[in-house]
């Protein structure tokens, strides 16, 4: 029994491997995530060092490919802003009645059954959404406005909201039934319906959970490429109208990564800043919603 | 505070008659009848899952909020005598005249002033001036005003343990219940708290009939006016309290009592 025992020496050795391994496995993903940032961030200062930062902040026009270049971000994050904000004035609204819905007045077995369908939306392909945009709503919209472009923000900004609901709706509706049933019953004890009960107790206790739900989805539209490349058309327009069509940051990077330019010329760069902006975006809607999430935490 | 001697039998606010109900297929509540007196404060004793809760929460019908939950027999609310379990009674109209106190305090999400006019919001008040008046005699009469008048738009979570329940019996009473359900209302609450909650109970039955559930024996002994000890979903004995506490007939009553079992 000693622990010189070549069968405990082998066991060890073997235990030692493995925990090797796991702590790769770990150490792979952050080590993968800070390599990203790393080549964003090298790659980006190449970029700012022809073109100075203010220009790329204040400039009106985006052409990076032009010969008369203009390196003009703006005209990005307006597009990539307009279809976020009508993905949201679809998703938020209807995800969170769905999630009332499901937490508040669906019976269990009902529950069951809607959650599952519910998440099997966000198991389509987004490619497959963005040709729904361009095929089908975009040809319904035009028989409202005949003038709307056959690309547009409106199309890919409703169907990218559709696209969404399920991540909205899911959180939301955890963070509600997460609300303990005694404060429900404080407030059915008062009199008060199930509606109320849900609007007036049971959202404001889950609100901290809501705004996780808000932040995801905002991530969600501000990142999706595929829809908006397919149906919002790609060309740089500096608008808040999403009547209009335009590029957003993600669709004029998978734009050039599919096309044809040398690696050096200043046209490629240009992803890595737009990459580093959008990562920016991102990061700032995650420390928002890690803001909200704490400020409104509630302890019962 | 002690009871009425049996001379002027005190006016009825409601009776349990043959009172049964069932969680799905368990059989919690068997045959129960009860009366609940006016202005009085009626005690429920009995060890865990006598149905002692079960038992309260039929008077608002909270049962209805789950299913499968099953009445029978009927529970006649006076003056009007009304059968709140009647099929054709809306629960929520039910709610609208009694009110409920639970075992934790459950403060709304709201500011402490929103929390006592909720009750007063839901029955569709909305004058700022008439608000203020009942919030402030809710608030008064909970034995909180003098602790909160200064801080009322402040969030209820600021409060401590006793104050939020004392907040939510303002809550309870903002609305000129006809009865009030007490669930365990201090087994949450330390010893202080406790005390300033009971002697509450005993100031509020001059205006209100009161039905509470008690874990707490002395708690019992202390408050209440009348007592029933419930085993295994019957009432086992009923009486006055002092006579239930001093010389009880069954002697599960007198075990459970000198702590024999439960």
């Amino acid at each position: 029994m000693k622990n010189s025992h070549p069968r405990a020496r082998k066991r060890r050795i073997k235990e030692q491997f493995i925990e090797i391994g796991l702590l790769t496995a770990a150490c792979s993903s952050v080590a993968i995530t800070f390599a990203i940032i790393f080549v964003l961030l090298k790659e980006s200062l190449n970029f700012f060092a022809e073109v100075p930062l203010f220009d790329f902040l204040t400039d009106t026009q985006w052409t990076p490919l032009f010969d008369d270049a203009h390196f003009g971000i703006l005209t990005l994050i307006s597009g990539t802003v307009t279809t976020t904000l009508v993905a949201l004035a679809v998703a938020v609204p209807l995800g969170l009645t769905i999630a009332i819905y499901i937490s508040e007045f669906a019976s269990p077995r009902l529950r069951e059954i809607i959650k599952p369908i519910l998440e099997l939306l966000g198991a389509v392909p987004t490619v497959v959404f963005g040709y729904f945009a361009l095929i089908v709503v975009t040809p319904l919209l035009q028989k409202i406005y005949p003038d709307l472009p056959g690309f547009n923000m409106l199309s890919a900004g409703l169907v990218m909201g559709i696209m969404i609901v399920p991540y909205i709706s899911s959180v939301s509706e955890d963070a509600m039934r997460a609300v303990p049933m005694q404060l429900r019953e404080g407030a059915y004890a008062m009199g008060a319906t199930r509606l109320r009960t849900a609007l007036t107790v049971v959202i404001p206790a889950a609100f901290s959970g809501l705004a996780a739900a808000l932040t995801l989805g905002s991530s969600r539209a501000v990142g999706e490429t595929m829809v908006v490349a397919v149906a919002a058309g790609m060309q740089p327009n500096l608008t808040l109208n999403p009547l209009q069509p335009a590029a957003t940051i993600s669709s004029f990077i998978v734009q050039v990564s599919l096309g044809d330019l040398p690696h050096d010329s200043i046209g490629y760069k240009t992803i890595f800043a737009a990459g580093l902006t959008l990562l920016l975006i991102t990061l700032v809607f995650n420390v928002i919603g890690y803001w909200l999430r704490q400020k409104f935490r509630e302890e019962y | 505070m002690t009871p009425q001697p049996a001379a002027t039998p005190p006016e009825l606010k409601a009776q349990a008659r043959e009172l049964n109900f069932h969680y799905g297929a368990f059989h919690a509540l068997k045959n129960i009848s009860l009366p609940v007196y006016n202005e009085k404060i009626t005690a429920l004793i009995g060890p865990s899952g006598c149905g002692k809760s079960t038992f309260l929460r039929c008077f608002n019908r909270m049962h209805d909020l789950y299913p499968g939950n099953r009445y029978g027999g009927e529970i006649r609310l006076f003056p009007d005598d009304v059968n709140l379990l009647s099929q054709e009674v809306d629960p929520i109209e039910v709610r609208m005249r009694v009110s409920m106190v639970f075992q934790k305090p459950n403060p709304f999400p709201k500011s402490i002033f929103e929390n006592a006019a909720y009750g007063l919001r839901v029955r569709g008040m909305n004058k700022k001036a008439e608000l203020e008046e009942k919030v402030e005699t809710a608030l008064v009469n909970a034995a909180l005003w003098n602790e909160v008048k200064d801080r009322l738009s402040e969030p209820a979570f600021n409060l401590s343990g006793g104050q939020q329940q004392r907040l939510c019996i303002a809550r309870a009473l903002a609305i000129e219940p006809e009865l009030v359900l007490f669930d365990e209302p201090t087994s949450a609450l330390d010893p202080i708290a406790t005390a300033s909650i009971e002697e509450l109970m005993l100031e509020l039955k001059e205006k209100v009939s009161i039905l509470i559930v008690t874990h707490n024996m002395q708690q019992a002994a202390r408050v209440s006016d009348y007592t029933a000890f419930l085993y295994l979903g019957e009432v086992i004995e009923y009486d006055d309290t002092k006579r239930i506490f001093t010389n009880p007939e069954k002697k599960q009553t007198e075990d459970y009592i000198t702590g024999r079992f439960g």
